[in-house]
């Protein structure tokens, strides 16, 4: 950071402060989850952002590659949060490439935390970012799971995260689902239902689309690192889990 | 006061290239070429930790040869011109040919304003899709820069090294024979190839999507200087 700082790059953000202007509408990204398994973790994301009551984005991205072990998953101004991860990636790279070694689960959360806190002024703006960071820990053996406040504390969860605003939906159906033994396609299987849960209750995030094919974005992490799930795979899980449960429902 | 002696400035240079060539012939070789999985890098190195081999960007390596401490700044001068270039821009906009020109520079001014010249040798390679599509650039310690095709060869024995390997390489060898090649070279006249132990390989292999570099080490690296 501080080499791009030096570079005449920084996401230290200065947005002029003005009582009587009016407020910036920018894209909003809205729900994010991360679960833990027995091998590793699951991310997913919707793939909406909207702008007020508009919305802005239908095939939006949120779930990002931090490096091959690591993935973050962004909710908030989607324009700060996008860059916050390229910045991120390109920190964790440029270490890795410098030292000759991954930093450790822990110090990639500890870094992000610090890329939060620097869009602080931002956020009192009303630009908030809040990632969730999620990872293999290579010398732990196990997925972990760290969530971040928008002043950039981080918290280490124990299972399962979810952010955004239909967060709190996804966490609910997490919480009332989430066993130690899932296996990683029960995983899956949770977080696209987690999903669809939120969608259900919350205007601002995006169900499947079955007239698109727009589907979530769903990423899974273990030792074998970082794979995002193409398309195809989540579009068949989704069409058979959907089609069961939910239809009918008010 | 006392005066100093006059000295022409084509005895300075002289000097200057001598001092700098011989630091880097004390060395050992390195070897890069051009293969069907990609571009493939081989050097004798007994240490398992201070490379000479390393990754620059997704499709770059760079490899020196001379005195450790001077191309290791090298290196990470290079990793950091390419990271701020990838993030400004995009990752596609990194590219060896640039990079090369930054370390000619660099090492020209070095060896004609410094009190010392630098005692490296670099290598910058880039990775194409095909084998004519790879790109290596040698900078030489008084910022020459020369574009090599098919392989290359740095450091102490450089020419001997090249004359042997000129005659048996051959283009679209695949990363085994590659490295067994690179491997018989480098032991020179004695005959049987350098151990496992030895030898430090790397490969930018074009077959991997983004990071094509890769470090060869203990167990793949013995299993493919074993078969034939």
């Amino acid at each position: 950071m501080e080499l791009l700082r030096r570079a005449g790059h920084t996401n230290e953000q200065t947005v002029p402060r003005g009582e009587a202007a009016p407020p910036l509408e920018a894209p909003v990204g809205t729900t994010v989850l991360a679960i833990r398994h027995a091998d590793g973790v699951v991310m997913a994301g919707d793939r909406r952002a909207t702008s007020g009551f508009a919305i802005a984005s239908r095939r939006i991205e949120k779930v990002f590659p931090a490096d091959d072990r690591s993935g973050v998953a962004i909710a908030g101004a989607a324009g700060p949060a996008v860059e916050l991860v390229r910045l991120f990636q390109t920190q964790l790279e440029h270490y890795e490439k410098i030292e000759g070694e991954t930093l450790s689960l822990e110090g990639k959360a500890n870094q992000l935390s610090q890329l939060v806190r620097a869009n602080l002024p931002a956020a009192m703006q009303g630009f908030v970012v809040v990632p969730l960071f999620a990872g293999f820990d290579d010398r732990r053996r196990r997925g972990r799971v760290f969530s971040f406040d928008v002043t950039g504390g981080k918290y280490e969860e124990l299972d399962f995260q979810a952010n955004g605003s239909g967060g709190v939906h996804a966490r609910n159906w997490i919480k009332s689902q989430w066993r130690e033994d899932l296996s990683r396609a029960d995983t899956v299987d949770l977080a696209l239902r987690a999903l669809f849960a939120a969608a259900d209750e919350d205007a601002a995030t995006g169900g499947p689309d079955l007239v698109r094919r727009i589907f979530p974005t769903i990423a899974v992490i273990d030792a074998d690192g970082f794979t995002a799930l193409d398309d195809d795979e989540i579009a068949r899980r989704a069409d058979t889990l959907i089609g069961g449960r939910e239809e009918g429902g008010d | 006061m006392t005066m100093p002696f006059y000295v022409p400035p084509e005895q300075v240079m002289k000097d200057r290239a001598d001092y700098a060539r011989k630091g880097i012939a004390r060395g050992r070789s390195l070897i890069a070429m051009s293969a069907a999985d990609g571009i493939v890098m081989v050097a004798e190195n007994q240490s398992r930790t201070l490379y000479k081999i390393s990754e620059i960007y997704d499709r770059i390596a760079f490899a020196g040869v001379g005195k450790y401490n001077e191309f290791e700044m090298l290196r990470i001068a290079g990793v950091r011109q390419a990271d701020v270039k990838g993030y400004s821009f995009a990752r596609e906009d990194v590219n060896a040919r640039s990079l090369a020109n930054a370390y000619a520079q660099t090492l020209g001014q070095v060896f004609t304003h410094e009190l010392k010249p630098y005692e490296v040798e670099i290598l910058v390679a880039q990775v194409g899709a095909t084998a004519d599509e790879d790109e290596m650039f040698v900078i030489l310690y008084d910022g020459v820069v020369m574009d090599k095709a098919g392989f290359t060869v740095l450091g102490g024995q450089a020419d001997a090294v090249a004359t042997v390997l000129e005659e048996r390489y051959e283009s679209g060898l695949d990363l085994g024979a590659a490295l067994r090649l690179g491997a018989s070279v480098l032991a020179g006249s004695d005959g049987s190839a350098l151990p496992a132990e030895q030898l430090e390989v790397a490969v930018l292999d074009r077959t991997r999507p983004r990071r094509a570099f890769r470090r060869i080490k203990a167990e793949e690296l013995r299993g493919l200087l074993a078969a034939s």
